[in-house]
């Protein structure tokens, strides 16, 4: 049960965000341009940044969210499920491996990231952007990660309900709905 | 030097990265204003001490002794009590529900999973509401992203609270919102 009082029918972040739409707000903004914004990672990339970090923190909500969200923009999912075993092993380029590597050292803590994980993603093509972003997705989802669990959100069990709001990522991305979420009341899977 | 290559080398800790990334800049910005300055049961310089406690713990010295210094400000102290802060509150009054938020803040800093439902009570019990517990954890929490921002891309920092003093007094004063932000970007 969360520790604060929030809508039943917006499991996760989601009834958090509701609760406080004011610190919402820019918080949404940020996670749209960084994951859905002009960039030259694509978006199922900046996903499994998402994704791994998420994974690390052991925050069960986001993890099965954003997994849902990278294995529809693949249109697979073994890539989610390799790169939670072994990042070496993740079939992606060899430059995504470096940030996601960066990013798992932002996971523990930022002093954590070393000048040679950043040098070898630079030999692997990374420019400064695409590090920059790596760190900042990285730190955003530890502050996710933090937020959701540390107010003990409900994560439902049920996977299907995963499938719907990955659906909603996608199609949607991270600003609120034009209006809202009422129309989730009726029903127990998002749409 | 930083990670990356910052447009002016010149300007510390998150200020270097606001610059190079204007994009991002906007609404981190926003999100420490509406956190630190905007509607809370919980004072300003109450908010800046947990923001500094929390860098403190992650070991980010920029973000540490930049809030510290905003909380002196708004507490009416000199800098040279950002110390006070390592040294557990001994001599900035700090009350037992603050006290109770400082111990919520700490799990926070260690894992969500970390805060337990003792926890929520005994700040509870000590009069914390609804929304200062939700405060206290955002806060936390954003704190553990803007630390990692700030370290992971190994940004540089003055050493002396001195070096802190205006910084904290327009982060107090003036707020977090410097570049120009989309009039709907502040509508919710």
């Amino acid at each position: 049960m969360p520790h604060i009082p929030l809508p039943e029918h917006l499991p996760g972040i989601t009834g958090l965000l509701e609760y406080s739409q004011l610190t919402a707000e820019p918080i949404r903004q940020l996670t749209q341009f960084i994951l859905r914004g002009e960039n030259s990672l694509t978006p199922a990339e900046r996903e499994l940044i998402a994704t791994v970090v998420s994974h690390h923190n052991e925050c069960r909500f986001c993890t099965a969210a954003h997994t849902a969200a990278a294995d529809l923009l693949l249109g697979e999912n073994e890539t989610c499920a390799i790169m939670k075993q072994d990042i070496d092993a993740t079939p992606v380029s060899d430059k995504m491996k470096a940030l996601l590597k960066i990013a798992a050292q932002v996971q523990q803590s930022g002093k954590a990231v070393t000048a040679e994980s950043v040098a070898h993603a630079k030999a692997q093509g990374a420019t400064d952007t695409e590090i920059h972003d790596t760190v900042l997705i990285a730190g955003l989802f530890c502050l996710y990660n933090r937020y959701v669990d540390g107010m003990a959100t409900v994560a439902p069990a049920d996977p299907q309900f995963y499938t719907g709001l990955g659906q909603r990522l996608v199609e949607h991305g991270y600003n609120r709905l034009p209006n809202g979420y009422d129309h989730l009341k009726k029903q127990n899977r998002p749409s | 030097m930083a990670h990356i290559t910052l447009p002016d080398e010149s300007l510390p800790g998150i200020v270097g990265l606001f610059n190079f990334r204007p994009e991002t800049a906007g609404p981190l910005q926003l999100l420490a204003e509406t956190l630190l300055r905007g509607e809370s049961p919980l004072t300003s310089g109450e908010r800046e001490l947990i923001a500094s406690y929390v860098s403190l713990l992650n070991d980010t010295h920029f973000c540490h002794t930049s809030h510290g210094s905003a909380a002196m400000a708004h507490l009416g102290h000199d800098v040279s009590l950002i110390d006070d802060i390592k040294n557990g509150f001994q001599v900035i009054e700090v009350s037992p529900k603050l006290r109770a938020l400082l111990n919520i803040a700490a799990k926070v800093q260690k894992s969500g999973k970390a805060v337990t439902d003792e926890d929520i009570a005994a700040a509870r019990a000590e009069g914390a509401g609804d929304k200062e517990i939700h405060d206290t954890v955002l806060i936390a929490a954003a704190f553990c992203m803007f630390n990692r921002y700030v370290d992971g891309l190994g940004t540089w920092a003055p050493q002396e609270n001195e070096a802190y003093r205006e910084m904290g007094q327009r982060m107090a004063f003036t707020g977090y919102v410097r570049f120009p932000i989309k009039q709907d970007a502040v509508e919710v």
